[in-house]
């Protein structure tokens, strides 16, 4: 019984209006990508997933968004979580997937094997939720594209190693491909398709 | 072409004062409690419950109340208010076989298991009116009749017995396709299909299921059957487990038996339309069956040739909240698309004035043309 | 009990409530004088359930149209957790439901409310159903042939 009251709990304090806060935060890092911000409101998801990709989940996820949890965060546990805090189900297969959360990117599945949309449905395509190790300490990644003030530069930490190349992929496949949104602790960033990815300069 | 203007914000505020000065009316007559709309005009909470696609009866009164009684605008806020809140999940498909009955009829069998059951029908009253209505007469409660009711069988079942009509097939693991989640492509599922219709405008389906019956589709139907009551229903919570009893509603349904002369893809046999509502609307559910069997045309291997056949006729029409907004569009501000067509149409006379005064000057010639042809 | 059995008998108990009104239910909880301290999970909140229907009456599903619900979790000092959801836009209804669902994981607890909460309400709802089978049944056409043509 205390286990299963354990998945009942932490989930957001105040449902709608905390629910309604990150919604703000997160259009306002998609709409300013590669910019680092933080989750206000409180969160306290089950481990490995930490607090920020929870809220994100808390705040986008719901009963018609199907789900994909990468192996280190599948389990009953976490699936009883966002059912009661979401009313998501799991998809029934990742590309049936409109958002993803991923504990360990750098061993998940390339990108193009989630939604990708389609021509006249772009936004048929899923949004992938890394949690990454940190926001400092990775490989620079400069990017440009709608929304950044001439350059934005990130070095997150915990990517998948072939980043660079699967993102150039991603960007030609525009107006399909997915959206990231990166996680570390309660921080966070987007990066939407529309941010290309430029060689750094200095 | 749309320009920005900005004024009317006074006039609008105080249409909105006058409109509700209006929908209150005479003060000295008493307001309208939504107890009473639920209770006393409940067949009209029913359409606006169906076609709003949200089961509230509660909901669908106070819309009917802050309607001043336009069911379709009524229909409107019900249709508005729902996308207010989030959907916590779907639940099991209502098993009407299992319904509480409060009417069912066939037209197909005098005997059928169950019996002819007519519940609280208009069809045998005779249309006068009832000038009684007009006060608050002493209404006594319906009779009621002991013993065992007899289970009430399905139509289908019995004609199924000897294979002569077509099977319903399984409950598929697949979900079925949304409406309010994914914009229209067609060909419609059967099941999309039925989705629109059943929220679909009454008139609009009647219309054209009436028409079917006048030769604007082949369909020779029978009312196989008919029913009004209430199904339970549950929805699986996964937090809990299993399905989860929600309560009960009302629905009505209706199966149309079709004679089907056959096809390349079919062989002779009856086939079905069929009609599910929210609430007691029998009109509805008849002329949404009408319309579902016509919509089968190609399925079922029949030539289009019709408007009710006529998938994207009749789906993208039955709304009637889409066409309210389409067709009322047209009260606002195009004054500037005006002042160009005005400027188009001045020219075009302009220019016919001139091709009139230039013929004019050779019409002695075409006259003697014409005279010598003659 | 086994687990089966006490599902029956929660959704069972959940299908009654579901229907009950809300002011005889207050009304029957008052009486019983169980107050147990909680906290609320989740809600009351309201939300809406896509109703599905099958093609045809007994084929594949459809989607008919939407109809609002409403939910509570609750939590007791104790731990247990009772879950809530029903038709219609009751929050205190819902509420209450919840507390039910959680006092009655205790057995005795559960058997003590079906007796003197649940069973009041369930005899009242049959009565009226019965009510309904009734005069549905007096409306029954009772056909007598009169003659019987030969061609």
């Amino acid at each position: 019984m205390l286990s299963e009251a354990n998945t009942l709990e932490g989930g957001f304090s105040d449902p709608v209006l905390d629910a309604q806060s990150v919604f703000r935060a997160l259009m306002d890092a998609m709409a300013r990508p590669g910019s680092i911000a933080r989750i206000e409101a409180s969160m306290m998801p089950p481990a490995p997933l930490e607090p920020a990709a929870g809220a994100v989940a808390g705040a986008l996820i719901d009963a018609d968004t199907p789900y994909w949890l990468d192996s280190a965060l599948d389990g009953e546990k976490l699936r009883s979580w966002l059912a009661f805090h979401t009313g998501a189900r799991p998809a029934a297969s990742l590309s049936k997937a409109v958002f993803a959360l991923v504990a360990v990117p750098a061993s998940m599945p390339p990108f193009e094997r989630f939604a990708q949309g389609t021509q006249e449905y772009p936004d048929r395509s899923a949004t992938l939720v890394l949690q990454i190790e940190d926001f400092d300490g990775g490989a620079p990644l400069t990017f440009r594209g709608p929304g950044i003030k001439e350059r934005v530069r990130i070095a997150p930490r915990g990517l998948p190693a072939d980043f660079a190349e699967q993102w150039h992929a991603n960007r030609k496949r525009f107006p399909c491909g997915v959206d990231l949104v990166l996680t570390a602790g309660d921080a966070f960033a987007c990066l939407p398709r529309s941010a290309r990815l430029i060689p750094a300069e200095d | 072409m749309y320009v920005a203007v900005k004024g009317g914000e006074a006039a609008i505020d105080n249409a909105h004062r006058l409109l509700a000065d209006r929908r209150r009316g005479d003060r000295s007559v008493p307001a309208l409690t939504l107890d009473q709309i639920m209770e006393q005009f409940a067949l009209g909470v029913d359409r606006v419950m169906s076609e709003g696609s949200l089961y509230d009866r509660r909901l669908a009164a106070l819309a009917v109340k802050q309607a001043r009684g336009d069911l379709i605008e009524a229909i409107f806020l019900v249709r508005a208010y729902r996308t207010t809140l989030p959907r916590f999940g779907y639940a099991e498909p209502v098993e009407t076989g299992r319904m509480l009955v409060e009417r069912r009829i066939s037209a197909c069998y005098k005997d059928l298991p169950g019996g002819q059951l007519l519940g609280p029908t208009f069809d045998y009253t005779h249309r006068l009116l009832d000038e009684e209505l007009d006060g608050d007469p002493e209404v006594e409660g319906g009779r009621t009749r002991e013993g065992a009711a007899e289970p009430v069988a399905s139509v289908a079942d019995i004609l199924d017995g000897e294979g002569l009509i077509e099977t319903d097939g399984d409950l598929l693991p697949a979900e079925p396709g949304d409406i309010t989640q994914t914009p229209m492509e067609f060909p419609l599922s059967r099941a999309m299909r039925l989705q629109s219709l059943s929220r679909g405008d009454e008139g609009f389906l009647l219309a054209l299921g009436y028409s079917t019956q006048r030769g604007y589709a082949r369909s020779h139907p029978f009312a196989g059957e008919i029913r009004i009551g209430e199904v339970e229903v549950e929805v699986f919570v996964p937090e809990l487990g299993f399905a989860v009893p929600l309560g009960r509603v009302q629905v009505t349904e209706c199966q149309m038996v079709n004679q089907f002369k056959g096809s390349a893809k079919a062989p002779p046999q009856f086939t079905r339309g069929y009609g599910l509502v929210f609430g007691q609307s029998e009109r509805k559910a008849m002329a949404m069956a009408l319309c579902d069997r016509a919509l089968r045309a190609e399925e079922l291997g029949e030539d289009v040739v019709a408007p009710p056949q006529d998938q994207e006729f009749v789906i993208s029409h039955c709304d009637n909240v889409q066409a309210t907004g389409f067709v009322e569009h047209l009260k606002l501000p195009h004054y500037v698309d005006f002042q160009a067509e005005l400027g188009l149409v001045r020219q075009m006379r302009a220019e016919y004035a001139a091709r009139q005064a230039d013929s004019r000057s050779g019409d002695v010639v075409a006259d003697e043309v014409q005279e010598a042809a003659e | 009990m086994t687990a089966a059995e006490t599902i029956v008998a929660r959704k069972d108990r959940m299908a009654v409530l579901a229907r009950s009104t809300n002011a005889g239910l207050q009304e029957l909880w008052s009486r019983l004088g169980v107050g147990p301290a909680y906290r609320l999970l989740r809600g009351p909140e309201f939300g809406l359930v896509m109703l599905r229907g099958r093609i045809g009456g007994t084929g594949d599903a459809f989607n008919i149209g939407e109809a609002t619900v409403t939910r509570a979790s609750v939590k007791l000092e104790d731990g247990s957790v009772g879950h809530a959801m029903m038709l219609g836009r009751e929050p205190a209804k819902a509420e209450l439901s919840a507390v039910i669902d959680a006092v009655c994981r205790d057995s005795g607890m559960a058997a003590r409310i079906d007796r003197d909460l649940v069973e009041p309400i369930r005899l009242e709802l049959r009565a009226a159903d019965d009510t309904r089978r009734g005069q549905t049944a007096a409306t029954r056409v009772d056909f007598f042939t009169m003659v019987r043509g030969e061609n």
